[in-house]
């Protein structure tokens, strides 16, 4: 897909790069090899003692007991629920407002910008302060059942999406001409559907999968909202593990960062294939 | 509804194709928006204002700043002076670093797959605060931790020479592992939008390398990088699950603060709450009007 493009790239990098690259490449491998153990090491450290459950040998004795757990999986599959929700509910809040205000109402670009904002400007520790004190009376009492409280927590974790939800969209947005695009599919005679779903929308792929991604790192093991709320989902019953057991956190801290970064993984992936396109087509 | 009989002149000459379609009314374009402000305001804006008028309230229902004026109590102070330090240190020196590995695999010239490695990683790593990221440096740098243990076999007695995995050192190390991938994730396109075709202009002017950086390519990210590094101080400054998760809430930080005012009135005064609840809001918007008179500088550029 990118054949086209990856033989012209290569040859303009070696031309512009031929001396100063080559001096610079040897702090480029200092930086990212002291990042890395930064980051490595925690996760070694951690991994390392999840194998020590058992006195003497090394085993997985920590992960059986995690998962023998009654309360794990429950929980975690609630977490993935409420997550994959919230992006959707995210999506479509974000995409059809980012693009109108791209194309139509740019004068009212700041408002939408600081409304994205806000979950900056609030905590969410101060935010599900607000919330308990606003939805726990009539005639808005939403924090009554598990299951009401259950939507309002998936609508909070869309609205602390918005952030990274509408910068990701409005960057995918101004990497293309959206008016020359729109312009063009309406001169096709294309419809407002055919233009957001066949022409806004592919061109965004990536970007909205960017966005999935931050949303779903940010909801999946979310503590606060959840706690104060009294849901059982991961973040609650995560914290619990830690104050309750010696050697279980330590497997969970390494089963939450192998699956969800399996499932970045996967979402990149698709991303990337993505983006071949899109370099292909330029 | 009168006004949608009267289209404004201005928007129409706005629009895309406005000369093909004229009779579009202004009222129309509200309604593109109009279902993201209804649910901003119900799950963002709501909650902030009864919280801002609850901390107005008085004990008999007046209008009063008293609460305002507690908000210079010791406990409260500490709190937030703690709160400050931590997000500032750990937004600096986590941007700091960001920035230079999101260089380093992007223009860096490290091989390609490192780029994508990273990124992903990142997108994982920012994933990774709160329990989990505490549990992970409470068995890499607690008082049994691995790393702890090996710097005693170098003779080093980490807890002995006043590091405290629970201290605003302690804390700040743990935030820089979310702070340092958003940086890399936030910043990653700001170093894409450079052009190449600035790059090759300032070598075919003479330009070094350090010449480039100083005279184009810096002047050009330095917005993006200040208002990312705000973007991090919030990020710090509203985090709470992480902090629960290692001192069990009991460390004195406006989040932690906070979230024991929502259990129980630990301040003996609920007005105290909402104020110190939104003395942390009017922090927060003063950083992100900073941070948006920065952006509205990057943009010009990196278009």
């Amino acid at each position: 897909m990118t054949t086209s493009a990856a033989p012209i790239s290569i040859t303009v990098k070696e031309q512009a790069a031929r001396t100063p690259v080559r001096k610079n490449r040897f702090w480029s491998w200092v930086i990212f090899l002291v990042g890395a153990l930064y980051f490595l090491v925690p996760l070694a450290a951690t991994f390392y003692w999840s194998l020590r459950a058992e006195r003497g040998t090394f085993g997985f004795e920590a992960y059986r007991r995690l998962f023998a757990d009654t309360n794990f999986l429950p929980s975690f599959s609630e977490s993935i629920v409420n997550a994959v929700a919230a992006i959707f509910l995210s999506l479509l809040f974000i995409v059809p407002t980012a693009y109108w205000v791209t194309l139509r109402l740019p004068r009212l670009r700041p408002v939408i910008e600081f409304i994205t904002l806000l979950p900056f400007v609030i905590p969410a520790v101060v935010l599900v302060f607000g919330l308990i004190r606003l939805y726990s009376r009539p005639p808005l009492l939403w924090t009554a059942t598990y299951d009401s409280s259950r939507i309002l927590l998936v609508c909070v974790y869309a609205a602390l999406s918005f952030p990274y939800m509408f910068r990701a969209v409005d960057n995918g947005l101004r990497a293309m001409d959206v008016k020359a695009l729109t312009e063009a599919a309406q001169s096709l005679g294309a419809g407002w559907p055919t233009i957001l779903l066949r022409v806004i929308f592919p061109n965004l792929r990536v970007a909205l999968l960017s966005g999935a991604l931050l949303t779903f790192a940010i909801v999946i093991g979310e503590l606060t909202i959840a706690l104060f709320m009294a849901q059982h989902t991961l973040g609650p019953y995560m914290a619990n593990l830690t104050r309750s057991k010696v050697y279980e956190p330590s497997a969970m801290a390494i089963v939450a960062f192998a699956i969800t970064w399996a499932a970045m993984g996967l979402i990149q992936l698709i991303g990337r294939g993505q983006q071949g396109q899109i370099a292909g087509g330029h | 509804m009168s006004s949608s009989l009267h289209p404004n002149p201005k928007f129409a000459n706005k629009t895309v194709g406005g000369a093909k379609r004229p009779s579009r009314l202004p009222i129309g374009q509200w309604i593109g928006v109009l279902p993201f402000f209804i649910f901003s305001a119900l799950f963002l804006i709501g909650p902030a204002l009864i919280l801002a008028y609850r901390s107005l309230e008085g004990p008999e229902g007046v209008l009063t700043f008293e609460n305002y004026r507690q908000l210079t109590s010791e406990t409260v102070l500490s709190a937030y002076g703690m709160s400050i330090r931590i997000s500032l240190t750990s937004a600096i020196l986590g941007g700091l670093i960001g920035f230079l590995i999101a260089w380093a695999i992007s223009i860096g010239g490290l091989p390609r797959p490192f780029r994508s490695i990273t990124s992903t990683f990142s997108g994982v790593a920012s994933n990774f605060a709160g329990v989990p990221l505490a549990a992970a440096y409470i068995f890499t740098l607690g008082r049994v931790g691995v790393v702890t243990a090996l710097f005693k076999v170098f003779g080093i007695d980490l807890y002995r020479s006043g590091f405290s995995l629970y201290s605003f050192a302690g804390l700040t190390l743990v935030y820089m592992y979310f702070q340092i991938p958003l940086m890399v994730l936030v910043i990653l396109p700001a170093l894409d939008g450079l052009k190449r075709e600035w790059r090759e202009a300032a070598e075919n002017l003479g330009a070094t390398s350090a010449q480039y950086w100083r005279h184009v390519a810096l002047p050009v990210l330095i917005p993006s990088i200040m208002g990312t590094m705000i973007l991090l101080f919030g990020n710090a400054f509203g985090a709470h699950a992480t902090a629960y998760a290692l001192t069990g809430g009991l460390f004195n930080l406006a989040t932690l603060l906070i979230g024991q005012q929502i259990s129980g009135d630990v301040l003996h005064n609920p007005g105290l709450g909402y104020a110190v609840a939104m003395g942390m809001v009017i922090i927060m918007a003063l950083s992100i009007v900073i941070y948006s008179i920065l952006q509205r500088r990057s943009e010009r550029w990196l278009r």
